[in-house]
């Protein structure tokens, strides 16, 4: 199910602006990739270029491939709407659909591929992703119940178990707990380390601490300044990045002497 | 800091009502009590004029036996076929008007390239500066032969469903036509409405379902139509309101006559409505007959204000129409937060401001 993500040669742009300059990276499958960096350098902007999502904006376009285990995402006659089925994204801030129940929730995405599902295959699936997402427990008893009634944390969660009820291939997530208190954030992290055994998982965030706790690989992203595309600057194992990093601009940032 | 420790005082003084705030008030207080005082004032004078003709006798009474009043046992069943007819006319329209309407405000919220999107906004609110006669002109020099042959058709092979039997108009005369033109006349409203409601869908949601791998149209089905349902209803509304008001077109166009008639492409027998009735009968009418068209403006004005009222009802009641609409709401709050606190200097406010995703596909 997991797969490896290649990133080759990758310009991105929002018209005329350059955003990402020149970014090349190999995400193992099977693995967690943190993305860190100042605000404005680029992260999430190359998150989204992962599954296309960064063309929804008008005039966003980029230049270079992106290899999801060697297909190019970009490449001629790839349709966006089904590399985004395939890769999933968690937001900043969490996004159930308001009209609709936990357990419409978890589906969407799969009603989307399949509208007719036999309901006990349905039940197993919400029992399965909500599992996955650690959140069965807590909304067990009300999963027809508006999903805008839980707390921030565990929308999260929900919007986390929605992505994953598709079984996607590689999952995205934008700084998924910043909008989260201590004890969500940790469910969420305690989450991803069990969710990288069956995904490969790319996440933003600004959290050093998370990032050390949470990934295998960390890259780091700077700017030389506004208006500057944001570059790759050091892509290692997360131990490295922490401990003992080959760029001073690196050691600098994860140490807390940036600026 | 010091800065804003400094404002504090001065914006505390400010309180104080000052002559210019004072002066304010008044003007827009009165303004918003002379538009009451008028309103209130219409349907008085709409209920003392028709009085006499609703209590009057109207077989024993010669001046309401005779004329454009003549033949009616009474108010109500003179002024009965004319609200049927009114409501009818208006929401054939509305059949015709809505699809086309939410296809256009979709097309231009969520589907047409910005430029063009300007463009065809720009179109549909000119459509709804076009003075009623125009419609009417148009409607009877270019609609009327235009639809002819369809309602021919319609009249030959569809004859044996009841709305389109009855002998088929020669001239094209119909409600059918009158009903096409008042769609047009409605159309700006609506589409307009739906459109700055389209748009309003937050962004948020719109990227949860792309994300999933939503198609453009299944995003729209799961964000878009969710969050807009109750705004499009009252868009609706609004519309018939609109309709049912208008005088000009149906005047100009239907060959009428005061009797209930669901039958849609008949001429001289299609329903009158009450504002072309009183625009073709009250130059003609005198005294008591006068007072009974009165009468049935009094009916079209509690019909339009029960449409509307029910309209604002629904638009002022939470978009989606639940209450879950209460978290999403605080957005265009944050925004002006991050907005003023970027005006004032706020680098990191700026920041937010420009990651809360902009522009749309
Ligand atoms: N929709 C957009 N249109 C134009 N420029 C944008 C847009 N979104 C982001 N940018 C610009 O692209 C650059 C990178 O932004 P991005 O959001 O990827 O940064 P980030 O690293 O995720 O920052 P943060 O840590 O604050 O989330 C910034 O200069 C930003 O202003
Ligand atoms: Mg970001």
């Amino acid at each position: 199910m997991s797969k490896s993500v290649n990133i080759k040669d990758l310009n991105v742009y929002y018209s005329d602006f350059m955003a990402v300059q020149d970014v090349t990276m190999d995400i193992a499958p099977r693995s967690v990739t943190a993305f860190i960096g100042p605000s404005g350098c680029g992260k999430s902007t190359l998150l989204r270029t992962l599954n296309r999502m960064h063309e929804v904006i008008p005039g966003a376009h980029v230049q270079g491939q992106v290899l999801v285990d060697g297909d190019d995402l970009y490449g001629a006659g790839v349709d966006p709407v089904t590399v985004r089925r395939q890769i999933g994204m968690v937001f900043q801030r969490p996004n159930p659909f308001p009209t609709m129940s936990i357990k419409e929730n978890v589906l969407a995405g799969v009603r989307l591929n399949n509208k007719r599902i036999p309901r006990a295959t349905a039940e197993a699936l919400v029992e399965k992703s909500l599992q996955g997402a650690n959140l069965w427990n807590e909304v067990k008893d009300r999963l027809d119940k508006p999903g805008q009634g839980l707390s921030g944390g565990q929308q999260q969660r929900l919007c986390i178990a929605r992505a994953i009820a598709v079984e996607p291939e590689v999952l995205l997530m934008d700084e998924p707990c910043s909008a989260l208190d201590p004890i969500s954030t940790l469910a969420v992290e305690d989450l991803i380390n069990e969710l990288k055994d069956s995904y490969t998982v790319v996440i933003v965030t600004h959290n050093m601490q998370q990032a050390a706790r949470v990934s295998d690989k960390t890259a780091f992203f700077n700017i030389a300044g506004t208006g500057k595309p944001g570059r790759l600057i050091e892509y290692s194992d997360t131990t490295t990045i922490f401990n003992n990093p080959v760029q001073q601009a690196t050691e600098d940032y994860v140490s807390g002497r940036f600026g | 800091m010091s800065e804003s420790s400094r404002v504090g005082p001065r914006m505390s003084a400010a309180t104080k009502a000052r002559p210019a705030d004072r002066i304010f008030r008044l003007l827009s207080t009165s303004a918003a009590v002379s538009i009451m005082v008028i309103l209130a004032g219409v349907a008085l004078f709409l209920i003392v004029r028709s009085l006499p003709a609703i209590l009057a006798n109207w077989q024993t009474t010669p001046e309401l036996s005779t004329g454009p009043t003549g033949g009616f046992a009474s108010f109500f069943s003179y002024v009965g076929p004319l609200a049927f007819g009114t409501v009818w006319a208006s929401v054939i329209a509305l059949l015709m008007a809505t699809p086309v309407a939410v296809g256009i405000a979709l097309f231009i919220s969520h589907y047409s390239p910005r430029k063009l999107a300007g463009f065809l906004g720009y179109i549909v609110d000119l459509l709804a500066a076009v003075p009623s006669v125009v419609f009417g002109l148009w409607g009877i020099l270019v609609m009327r032969p235009f639809l002819l042959p369809m309602q021919v058709w319609l009249n030959e092979y569809l004859g044996w469903i009841p709305l389109f039997s009855g002998k088929v108009t020669s001239t094209g005369s119909s409600i059918l036509t009158g009903a096409v033109v008042l769609a047009v006349m409605v159309l700006p409203i609506i589409t307009s409405i739906s459109r700055e409601i389209f748009l309003q869908t937050p962004k948020l949601h719109e990227e949860a379902a792309l994300a999933l791998g939503s198609t453009r149209w299944e995003m729209i089905r799961l964000t878009v139509f969710p969050y807009a349902r109750s705004g499009v209803v009252s868009a609706i509304l609004l519309g018939l309101g609109r309709a049912l008001g208008e005088t000009m077109a149906v005047a100009m166009i239907i060959s009428p006559a005061i009797l209930v008639s669901f039958k849609l492409t008949t001429e001289g027998e299609n329903s009158q409505t009450i504002a072309s009735n009183i625009a073709l009968n009250f130059p003609i009418a005198s005294g008591l007959q006068r007072d009974a068209l009165i009468g049935t403006g009094l009916v079209l004005f509690v019909i339009s204000l029960a449409v509307n009222m029910l309209a604002r009802l629904i638009l002022n009641a939470k978009p989606g129409g639940r209450k879950l609409w209460v978290r999403p709401r605080t957005e265009p709050r944050a925004k002006a937060i991050a907005i003023a606190a970027a005006e004032a200097g706020a680098e990191t406010a700026i920041d937010t401001s420009q990651r809360s995703p902009a522009g749309r596909s």
